[in-house]
């Protein structure tokens, strides 16, 4: 089997979570393989984006959210430990709208490392530009490097976006329909990078948008209501899936 | 397809709507009076100050250079110099400025970022409430309280000082800086908060390295304001104050403040010393003046 040579780095086990007294996850599964990109879809309401913010805690930052099961991420169970800084530098992410800080571009890019003690001028620099190259961002931004980040179009915000988050080193990136806000074409530039960033980047992938899931994701789980209806290879998903509602979603039937 | 309408009906529609139109008219011009109302008090309140606080420099041949920097007060000799009480004015706030800018602003923080919903539902108002404490019962609190406490704690003869001042209007101060600045805290982008947490950033560090930054035309609207209060205060200064007519040399000295000066002798004053009251009033208000002319560039400068 193919499946076994892949290498699981996050396991999620029987995750329910509550807002309170309603709850919004239902017995969740999921088994993420390192250095592919999964797509999570499903209509609006689903879950799904709840469902990613749990992999690297930003749940945490609202009141009366209850979780149990497990996330075990690189053998440590997320919920058991409480480094939660730790967590995130490991688990990087994109939000649905860019949201670049007030501050220059290259600062940005420079803040989370710095916060985390590095000072050295020349390795900030290195890292800035690293970062910016890897989200296919350095040539246009490489001149304004000191110009404020706000002043940037939303595609090309957005990939900034992504080298603050590939600045920290992170092994996984969650992404939160990061295209939902920019134009086709900005889209398309952050489809392609997407796809080159999988070699040394696991990410995790959010999306309204079903062919998008299909062009660019190696698994995708179809979330309804709260649960996992059917997780499986992208292709088998969109050409021959399982479950009756996946077909009924993928089709176009209903959300 | 719509109902003809006949002459008659016309004419009545057409009168209904001339007193709308009237009634339109009459109540635009009732609140343009209702705004100049203020203007005009203004006008007539600094027009009135500088006609009679001028009049001894223009009129009399008083040295207006001699007014700001003498150091001595004494109306019965005729000698007006209030450079002991500017002095007093900005030390005192400066000093209020020292001490209620990182409480306020820390408070702001509490209540905005780490508080609970609940324990802020308690705090905020509380600390609006001060705000709405008559100024005289500062005074009478620190008179009461904070003068005898200074006098036992560091042996002084006489507890009302100018640390004494500076302590009342750091409190009088704090629910300017508390309100504006938590405003300006919350409205602060949740974004921010969520894309600084998402990098591993702690909680404080994120506070004091995106929030703050990203609220600090707000914040530094909210101490110039608190400024501004502390600056123009009188009642409780005066009970406070000691009102000794010294440049003040150490923090346990008596001090009297512009505003006092005005407010202690204007009872019964005439005449010259009338009149260089009114001048040290024009002092003061260009003190204001000033602050407020900073406040105005601060919050353009916010806008951009």
């Amino acid at each position: 089997m193919e499946q076994s040579k892949e290498a699981t780095i996050i396991n999620v086990r029987d995750l329910n979570l509550f807002y309170g007294e309603k709850q919004a996850l239902f017995g969740v599964d999921l088994a993420i393989q390192e250095k592919e990109v999964t797509a999570l879809i499903g209509p609006s309401g689903c879950g799904k984006s709840t469902f990613l913010r749990t992999l690297n805690r930003m749940n945490d930052l609202i009141d009366g959210v209850k979780i149990t099961g497990e996330i075990v991420i690189d053998h440590e169970d997320i919920y058991k430990s409480n480094d939660v800084i730790k967590l995130r530098t490991k688990v990087g992410m994109v939000f649905q709208k860019p949201n670049l800080f007030p501050m220059s571009i290259y600062d940005n890019v420079a803040y989370g490392p710095k916060m985390q003690g590095i000072k050295n001028k020349k390795e900030l620099n290195l890292i800035v530009e690293e970062s910016l190259r890897s989200a296919a961002i350095w040539d246009e931004v490489k001149d304004r490097l000191k110009t404020s980040a706000l002043g940037l179009s939303g595609g090309q915000q957005q990939r900034v976006c992504i080298a603050r988050a590939i600045a920290m080193k992170p092994d996984i990136i969650l992404m939160d329909e990061p295209t939902s806000a920019l134009d086709p074409i900005s889209t398309l530039k952050i489809e392609e990078l997407i796809t080159n960033m999988k070699e040394d980047y696991t990410i995790v992938i959010v999306t309204h948008n079903m062919q998008q899931a299909a062009r660019i994701s190696d698994k995708t789980a179809f979330f309804l209501n709260g649960e996992v209806v059917e997780y499986d290879d992208t292709d088998n998903i969109f050409s021959t899936p399982q479950d009756q509602r996946t077909e009924d979603y993928v089709t176009g039937r209903f959300g | 397809m719509s109902i003809p309408t006949t002459n008659k009906q016309t004419v009545e529609i057409g009168k209904a709507n001339k007193r709308k139109y009237m009634l339109e008219k009459v109540s635009q011009r009732l609140f343009l009076i209702c705004a100049l109302l203020s203007v005009i008090t203004l006008l007539l309140i600094i027009g009135f100050v500088f006609y009679k606080g001028a009049h001894p420099f223009v009129a009399e041949g008083y040295s207006f250079i001699d007014f700001i920097f003498g150091s001595d007060w004494v109306p019965s000799e005729d000698k007006f110099g209030i450079f002991p009480m500017i002095v007093a004015s900005i030390f005192a706030t400066i000093g209020a400025l020292i001490i209620g800018v990182p409480i306020g602003l820390f408070t702001a923080i509490f209540l905005a970022e780490i508080a609970s919903e609940r324990l802020a539902k308690i705090i905020s108002p509380a600390v609006q409430l001060l705000a709405g404490i008559p100024s005289v019962l500062y005074g009478v609190f620190g008179l009461a309280i904070i003068v005898p406490f200074l006098q036992n704690t560091f042996g002084l003869v006489k507890g009302q000082s100018l640390i004494a001042v500076i302590l009342v209007l750091a409190i009088m101060m704090l629910p300017t800086i508390v309100t504006v600045a938590e405003t300006a805290i919350r409205a602060v982008p949740q974004t921010y908060r969520e894309g600084s947490l998402a990098l591993g950033v702690s909680q404080i560090g994120t506070i004091f390295k995106v929030i703050v930054p990203a609220a600090k035309s707000g914040i530094m609207t909210a101490i110039v304001l608190g400024l501004g209060r502390a600056i123009g205060e009188t009642m409780a200064v005066i009970l406070v104050a000691g009102n000794s007519l010294i440049v003040p040399t150490s923090l346990t000295d008596s001090v009297r403040p512009l505003t006092t000066n005005i407010a202690l002798e204007m009872g019964y004053a005439f005449g010259t010393h009338q009149e260089m009251l009114f001048a040290t009033g024009i002092v003061l208000f260009s003190f204001i003046l000033i602050l407020n002319f900073v406040l105005a560039k601060i919050s353009s400068k916010g806008g951009n």
